[in-house]
């Protein structure tokens, strides 16, 4: 008996092909680092104050330097400098001189009947949050309307954004590929079934299929917009992967699998689909950039993350009118951490395609 | 004007295998091809021989081979490798051209035949679209293509293989080429299409006195049309020379092996030789096997009126019956040979394929063991399965290619419940390893990294782990090259002599059924035209068709 090397599976081989190509491992660190910052915001290690109001309104990035005019409104806060050629200028000085000295002017007589109170959570306030911070006017990234740290507005919204793009993904990839591999493995009447089903879902214009099922849904919040998103993308993977099924149940290799008495479910799910998983990953990486963007739309329209929640789509949506303003930050850092992991997640999974494809090499 | 037409001096190929490695395919080849006459290029699989045509062509894809420098083709004295792309361009099609070994997917399936030709036409010789037209009705005719004025506007699909092989050709000499290159231009076409073909590129040869570089695998082919005969291995030069030398007095073992590797035709030697016997000198064991059933033999399997029929959609809701099986019945005695003979279209794989129920037969009986396998339902089927077992065609396409042959062996005795555990499971598969002549290191392996004939052998360990009693062979051994064939028809022997397996042996090539089969099946449009014992058959045909397959054999050097 000859000695028994340890057999090296699918997943293994696939794995030492990958760690050959060096972009693919690039950009599965940069994956892996977004992931990483996934958990830790969950757990709230990273970015759980973002909430606090820290900069001054759309305090501008540090390297940019602070905003002039908002130099300029503080500067007038201050008196102006004494003008040599002001006619008034003595009586104005006296007045000033004299408004410093007296008591302020009494409400005509008019008691304030919530005064202690207002005082009274005023002091709580002062309390609970020490004495007001002074509100810095730049940020390492900037800050939005409410003087949020973008920076870590964006490592939160990511949290939302990659669950709801991955989560949504996987389920539309799932579906499809179910729906795909049993139309196109039996065909006939199962075919005709699901093919139908298909044309229900794809002759409704797919924003107002999206809202019917959010209409239907009846309920804010990503577990909705996951399923909204699920149940309505998985048309694109299943006329893919019917197509390939098709085309490769008449192969020899499955009428092989069936000369030896695998079952059906084995040929299906055993046999075709490691010979077109590469149709469900390249569709799982375009689903994924996909649903980001659509969750942004969704965000638009209010269908999207309850207010409270943060996500790249809501930051997307504020910054349309702050690029107005000139505030380009909050765009800049949501639409830059989209495309870093879009671009990382493409490159991966077309290079794991490639890994697991034995013939390739 | 002394000069060959084609002088290929030194020619070596190298691919890029990745960033660093490349495998030389061609190495240092040297040939002549003269002005009108015909030159063959004959070698197996991995021989070089096609790459160095595609060299020639300039056809190689540019960014994953090598030629090396001091290589050199000249074609009419001008140099080929250091000519510009433009300059190529312009010779090829017009001085040199090519026909495929595919005609199907070297014609183009949108475009009118007539069209095709016409764009080379318009293209090299400059000529109107009536000019062109009238040229084309003119080649159409010279090669032999049937009522040519209503053929020039159908489209490829519309045409049997042989016609579409007819079209390529008369694309090819449309500018009158000066070197013709056939790249296995037969190979993909039934026994007696190749002949036609065969005679017609003999034929325009003679009339246009052209030269004809004849690329195939096929020795026996060679005789028929080759002035010279160049043999290759390995991509080097084995032997060349005239024609009757190399194929009645070959100096080169490597040509006497592929010779005498194919069974003849009149007698049935107990083993056929494979390449090494030749190689390191050993003689093949004398004797011959005799065949035929016995009386008083058990039948394993018999089979009566078997139908098939397939419907074609026609129209919005019509359908059209087209009868694959008309109603064939034979019967299998166990570690007998049935051989199962015809051309494309006869019916013979799906009569196969039925047996197994890999197709649902339209009519009909298969009793095993006098149980009807059609009639049961496909739990009563399923321990059956086990029994009646089926090598492919293609080992490349019937194993899957995401398995490792351990996964592919194991699969079946799992499904099966055979062995009590995966480690007896893994011993027997260790041990069916060793019979089918394959190293125990390949149990880890994928298919991809193992040559066509060990790829077979998979298949056929696959099919031995269920210890089946019937193996359907359909066309089992057609796509191995010659050498390859004969170790596997060597290794089918063995295994039927040690196991008294019964095979349906299913092919096209008759040399390859009569050495197998104790009974021959001749099938023609889905009916048996003729059945009987193997060598009375072939003996002594009783149908015409019989006769016409016979004859369209290459008589080759035998």
């Amino acid at each position: 008996m000859p000695a028994h090397s340890t057999s090296p599976g699918l997943w293994t081989l696939a794995w030492r092909r990958l760690r050959q190509d060096r972009l693919a491992m690039l950009a599965l660190t940069v994956v892996g680092l977004f992931l990483a910052l996934l958990v830790l915001s969950a757990t709230g290690m990273v970015a759980a104050h973002w909430e606090d109001e820290v900069g001054v309104n759309y305090a501008p990035p540090s390297f940019v330097g602070p905003d002039p005019a908002a130099v300029r409104t503080r500067a007038a806060e201050q008196p102006a400098p004494p003008n040599a050629f002001d006619p008034l200028a003595d009586d104005i000085r006296a007045i000033r001189a004299q408004q410093g000295r007296e008591a302020p002017p009494d409400m005509y007589g008019i008691e304030d009947p919530l005064a202690a109170d207002l005082a009274a959570l005023r002091g709580a306030a002062a309390a609970q949050h020490g004495p007001d911070v002074e509100r810095r006017p730049t940020l390492p990234f900037g800050a939005d309307k409410w003087g949020h740290d973008v920076v870590k507005k964006t490592i939160k919204g990511g949290e939302t954004s990659i669950v709801v793009g991955l989560v949504a993904a996987l389920v539309a990839v799932g579906l499809g590929t179910l729906f795909g591999a049993l139309a196109g493995y039996f065909g006939g009447l199962v075919d005709d079934f699901f093919t139908w089903f298909y044309s229900v879902f794809t002759s409704i214009p797919s924003i107002l299929m999206i809202l019917t099922v959010a209409a239907v849904l009846q309920q804010k919040g990503v577990l909705t917009i996951v399923l909204i998103l699920g149940l309505t993308g998985w048309t694109g993977p299943y006329r893919l992967i019917r197509a390939e099924y098709m085309k490769h149940k008449a192969r020899e290799y499955v009428l092989a699998a069936d000369a030896i008495g695998a079952s059906h479910w084995r040929k299906m799910f055993g046999h075709i689909f490691p010979n077109v998983s590469h149709i469900a990953l390249v569709q799982m990486s375009i689903l994924v950039v996909g649903f980001i963007k659509a969750e942004v739309i969704l965000s638009f329209l209010g269908f999207g993350v309850p207010v409270g929640v943060v996500s790249w789509g809501s930051m997307l949506n504020e910054a349309q009118n702050e690029l107005i303003l000139g505030k380009w930050w909050q765009l800049t850092a949501a639409a830059s951490a989209m495309a870093l992991l879009v671009t990382a997640f493409s490159l991966f999974t077309d290079a794991l395609r490639d890994a697991l494809d034995p013939k390739i090499k | 004007m002394n000069e060959s037409l084609l002088q290929v001096r030194d020619l070596r190929v190298r691919f890029r295998v990745d960033k660093t490695n490349t495998v030389e395919a061609v190495k240092g080849v040297s040939f002549d091809v003269p002005r009108d006459a015909t030159v063959a290029l004959v070698g197996e699989s991995g021989s070089g021989k096609s790459v160095s045509s595609l060299a020639v062509m300039g056809l190689l894809p540019p960014l994953t081979t090598v030629i090396d420098p001091a290589s050199s083709i000249r074609f009419d004295g001008r140099e080929l490798l250091h000519a510009s792309a433009a300059e190529r361009r312009r010779l090829c099609g017009k001085e040199v051209a090519m026909i495929f070994q595919e005609p199907m997917s070297s014609l183009n399936p949108v475009f009118t035949v007539g069209f095709q030709i016409g764009e080379v036409l318009r293209q090299h010789m400059g000529m109107s679209r009536r000019q062109a037209r009238a040229r084309t009705l003119a080649l159409l005719e010279e090669v032999g293509i049937p009522d040519p004025a209503n053929k020039i506007d159908s489209y490829p699909s519309q045409m049997s293989g042989g016609q579409q092989q007819r079209v390529m050709i008369a694309m090819a000499i449309a500018c009158e080429p000066k070197l013709l290159i056939a790249d296995e231009p037969t190979t993909a076409l039934d026994v007696t299409i190749q002949k036609q073909i065969m005679e017609l590129i003999a034929a325009l040869q003679k009339k246009r006195q052209m030269a004809v570089l004849f690329i195939t695998h096929d020795l026996g082919l060679v005789a028929e049309i080759a002035d010279r005969v160049i043999v290759m291995r390995h991509g080097e030069v084995r032997e060349e020379g005239a024609a009757a030398q190399v194929l009645h007095a070959p100096r080169d073992a490597y040509t006497r092996a592929l010779l005498h590797c194919r069974p003849p035709l009149d007698t049935r030697p107990l083993r056929l030789p494979v390449i090494d016997d030749y190689l390191q000198g050993r003689t093949p064991p004398a004797g011959e096997r005799t065949r035929g059933y016995a009386e008083g033999e058990h039948d394993v399997l018999v089979v009566k009126d078997l139908k098939k029929s397939f419907f074609l959609r026609e129209g919005l809701f019509g359908k059209r019956e087209f009868q694959a099986v008309k109603g064939v019945s034979f019967r299998l005695p166990r570690g007998k040979t049935l051989g199962v003979v015809g051309e494309s279209g006869s019916g013979k794989s799906t009569v196969g394929l039925t047996l197994l129920r890999l197709h649902r037969a339209s009519g009909g009986s298969v009793l095993f063991e006098g149980r009807d396998l059609l009639a049961m339902s496909d739990a009563e089927f399923q321990p059956f399965k086990r029994r009646i077992q089926i090598i492919f065609q293609n080992p490349y396409a019937s194993l899957n290619p995401r398995f490792t042959v351990g996964q592919i062996l194991l699969e079946p005795m799992r499904i099966h419940r055979i062995g009590a555990n995966d480690g007896e499971r893994e011993a027997q598969a260790y041990r069916l390893l060793d019979k089918v002549g394959l190293p125990a290191a390949a149990l880890h392996r994928y298919p991809h990294e193992f040559s066509g004939g060990q790829r077979q052998r998979i298949a056929i360990a696959r099919c031995l782990t269920m210890q089946p009693e019937i193996l359907v062979c359909d066309e089992s051994v057609s796509a191995l090259d010659v050498s390859v064939q004969a170790q596997v028809l060597n290794l089918l022997q063995d295994l039927q002599d040690e196991f008294g397996l019964s095979y349906i042996f299913i092919s096209h090539d008759l040399s390859v059924v009569r050495y197998m089969s104790d009974q021959v099946m001749v099938m023609h449009h889905g009916s048996v035209v003729e059945s009987g014992d193997a060598d009375t058959l072939f003996r002594a045909p009783r149908a015409d068709y019989t006769r016409q397959l016979l004859a369209a054999i290459p008589k080759g050097a035998g």
